[in-house]
C-alpha cells in the first residue's frame, strides 16, 4: 500500500504557487491544496480514489492477534521488552505485532444510553 | 412555513444527552429517524443502543410545545461480536434505523449494524390480569383442592410498560459493511446494502435473501468504486437507487431482471477534466441519497454540496446547494485529519420544499428550494433556553471578520452534525451532535 498519510515526516516548506508561471490561469483552490499535499507526502500514490483507498475501507475492523507471531517477536527481542504498539496506531500492518494490550476490550454496553437519562 | 416576515425561524425545544465534554465512544449518536407519523423519534448509537422518544400527546394542541419528546423505550439492539474465522471485529454501532409503517397496535423498526439486521417490535402493555384461579397474586400456586369457586380473571390498569423484543434476525448475508436498509412500499420486503452488494429480503423470512446488485469485480485489484447508500422509491415498489463513491447514482427496476447490475438510469454530472484534482473523486463520493416524499426527485449529499436530481433528467442535477464551499481551501488538512471522509446525511421536509444537512462546528444548513434561501444554524447548549430563537450563523472566509461571524480556521472539526431528521408532517427537526440530540421547532407567532 502506498498510502502515506501515516507518515510523520515534517513537511518541507515548498512554496505553493497561487498563479502558474507561464499561463494566466489561476490554480483552483483544489489544485492548490493538492500541491500542498504532494509537497508533504511526495510518495503519495497517483490513484487517489483507487483500489488502495477502497480496499482499506473494506477492511475496516480487521484485527488479529496471532500468539505464534507474538511469541516469536518476544523471543527475538534482546532487551526483554514486550513488543508494544505505537500509540494512536490503529492500522496493523507489516512488522507491527499486535499484542493483547492493543486489542480493545470488547464488551457490550451494560450502561443505559445517556439520551434516556 | 415562511412567515409573513420572510425567513422561517427556528426555536430551541429540547436537548437530550449528557452535558459533559468527555464523550464516551458508546454515546456517539450514529442514526436518527422519525417514524411515519412523526410521533416517535428513534436514535441509535455506537454502543448498539436504541432510544425511542415519543411526542407528548397532551401538548399536541399547544403549538409552541408540540415538539416535546420524552423517552418511550430504550433497548440494546446489537452487541459487539468477533468473527474468529476472518479475524474481524464486528462493531455494535447502529448504522441505520428504519421504521415500518404501523399496521396494528405495535410499532416495528429495522435496526442494523455492519453485519446483521434486526426487526424489533415495540409494544405497550397497560393492563394486567388479576384474579387467576390457580395462582395467588404473588405468583404462588394454589392447591387445586382448596378451590371451591371459580372466578373470571379481570384486566386491571397498570402503569404503562413499553416492551421491545427482537422478532427477526437477518444475518450472514453481507460480507462487507452494511450502510443502508430501506423498507419497500409493498410492506413485505426491504433491501440492505453493503459496500459491494445489495440484498432483498422478505420481512418474514430470515434464512434467505436475494442478491439484486453485485458490483464486486472478479479481481479485487480492479475495484474502483463502492456502494455508499441505497433506497427504495417511496411509491414504486419495483424501483430503487444506489449511490457510489464516484458520485454516481443508479436507478434500478426490479422488473427488468433478477440481478439489477444493469441500471435503468444513471445520474451523473459531467466533470470538467481540467478541474480534476487529487481530491475530486473523494469529495464527489455520495454519502447519502434520499428520495423526495413525492417520489419525483432525488437528493444526494457529497462532501461539499447537496444536489437535487429530477428522476427524468440523468445528465445533471436540477439544483445544487453549497453546504460549506469555504472548505475547498482546506482539503489538504481535511484529508490529513480524515475529515474529508466524513459521511454527512441529508433530509427533506414533509412537503419537499426544504432540505437540510449538517456541517462542522455543530452547524447545520437548510435550503429553501423555491425561495432560493438558505440558513446556517447552530446546535449548541448556549442557545438552549426554552423557545429561544436560533440566530443565523455565518462563516467568514475573507480577511475582515465581522462581529458574530466565525472564521474558517476557528471551526471545530470535531463537532460534526452527520445525522439530522425532519418530522414528516410538521416543522419539527431533530439534529444530532456527537452525543446530544437537539429538537427544534419553527417559531409560532
Amino acid at each position: 500500500m502506498s498510502e502515506d498519510n501515516d507518515e510523520t515526516q515534517t513537511a518541507e516548506e515548498t512554496p505553493v504557487e497561487e498563479e502558474t508561471e507561464s499561463q494566466d490561469k489561476v490554480i483552483s483552490p483544489e489544485k492548490a491544496e493538492e500541491a500542498k499535499l504532494k509537497a508533504r507526502y511526495p510518495n503519495l500514490g497517483h490513484k487517489p480514489g483507487g483500489s488502495d483507498l477502497l480496499r482499506k475501507r473494506l477492511q475496516k475492523g480487521q484485527k488479529y492477534f496471532d500468539s505464534g507471531d507474538y511469541n516469536m517477536a518476544k523471543a527475538k527481542i534482546k532487551n526483554k521488552q514486550l513488543p508494544t504498539a505505537a500509540p494512536e496506531k490503529t492500522e496493523i500492518t507489516g512488522d507491527h505485532i499486535p499484542t493483547p494490550q492493543d486489542l480493545p476490550q470488547r464488551k457490550p454496553s451494560l450502561v443505559a444510553s445517556k439520551l434516556a437519562g | 412555513m415562511a412567515g409573513p416576515g420572510g425567513d422561517m425561524q427556528w426555536c430551541f425545544s429540547q436537548v437530550k444527552g449528557a452535558i459533559d465534554d468527555d464523550v464516551a465512544e458508546a454515546d456517539i449518536i450514529s442514526t436518527v429517524e422519525f417514524n411515519h407519523t412523526g410521533e416517535l423519534l428513534a436514535t441509535g448509537d455506537k454502543g448498539g443502543r436504541v432510544v425511542i422518544f415519543q411526542q407528548e400527546v397532551e401538548n399536541k394542541n399547544l403549538p409552541q410545545f408540540r415538539s416535546e419528546y420524552n423517552v418511550y423505550s430504550t433497548f440494546q439492539s446489537h452487541e459487539p461480536e468477533f468473527d474468529y474465522l476472518k479475524s474481524l471485529e464486528i462493531e455494535e454501532k447502529i448504522n441505520k434505523i428504519r421504521w415500518l409503517p404501523q399496521k396494528n397496535a405495535a410499532q416495528f423498526l429495522l435496526s442494523t449494524n455492519d453485519k446483521t439486521i434486526k426487526l424489533w417490535k415495540i409494544s405497550e402493555r397497560d393492563k394486567r390480569p388479576e384474579g387467576y384461579n390457580l395462582k395467588e397474586e404473588d405468583g404462588r400456586y394454589r392447591d387445586p383442592n382448596t378451590i371451591t369457586a371459580l372466578r373470571v380473571p379481570v384486566l386491571i390498569p397498570m402503569d404503562l410498560m413499553v416492551e421491545a423484543s427482537p422478532r427477526r434476525v437477518f444475518s450472514n448475508a453481507h460480507t462487507y459493511h452494511i450502510n443502508s436498509v430501506s423498507v419497500n412500499s409493498d410492506d413485505e420486503t426491504y433491501l440492505s446494502a453493503d459496500d459491494l452488494r445489495i440484498n432483498l429480503w422478505n420481512l418474514e423470512i430470515t434464512d434467505r435473501s436475494f442478491n439484486i446488485v453485485d458490483i464486486k469485480p472478479a479481481n479485487m485489484e480492479e475495484l474502483t468504486e463502492v456502494i455508499t447508500a441505497a433506497e427504495f422509491h417511496p411509491h414504486q415498489c419495483n424501483t430503487f437507487v444506489y449511490s457510489s463513491s464516484k458520485g454516481t447514482i443508479r436507478l434500478c427496476d426490479m422488473r427488468a431482471s433478477a440481478l439489477c447490475d444493469k441500471h435503468s438510469k444513471l445520474f451523473e454530472e459531467p466533470e470538467n477534466p481540467s478541474n480534476r484534482s487529487f481530491f475530486s473523486e473523494i469529495i464527489s463520493s455520495i454519502s447519502d441519497v434520499k428520495f423526495s416524499h413525492n417520489g419525483r426527485y432525488l437528493m444526494t449529499r457529497d462532501y461539499l454540496s447537496v444536489k437535487i436530481w429530477d428522476l427524468n433528467m440523468e445528465n445533471r442535477p436540477v439544483e445544487t446547494y453549497q453546504v460549506h464551499e469555504y472548505l475547498r481551501n482546506k482539503l489538504c488538512s481535511l484529508y490529513e485529519n480524515d475529515c474529508i471522509f466524513d459521511k454527512f446525511e441529508c433530509c427533506w421536509n414533509g412537503n419537499d420544499s426544504v432540505v437540510m444537512t449538517g456541517s462542522y462546528n455543530n452547524f447545520f444548513r437548510m435550503f429553501e428550494r423555491g425561495q432560493r434561501r438558505d440558513a446556517t444554524l447552530e446546535a449548541s447548549r448556549e442557545n438552549s433556553k426554552p423557545l429561544q430563537v436560533l440566530k443565523p450563523r455565518k462563516v467568514c472566509t475573507g480577511g475582515k471578520r465581522k462581529k458574530d461571524e466565525i472564521s474558517v480556521d476557528s471551526l471545530d472539526f470535531n463537532k460534526k452534525i452527520l445525522h439530522t431528521a425532519w418530522h414528516p408532517q410538521d416543522n419539527i427537526i431533530a439534529v444530532a451532535t456527537t452525543n446530544n440530540l437537539y429538537i427544534f421547532q419553527d417559531k409560532v407567532n
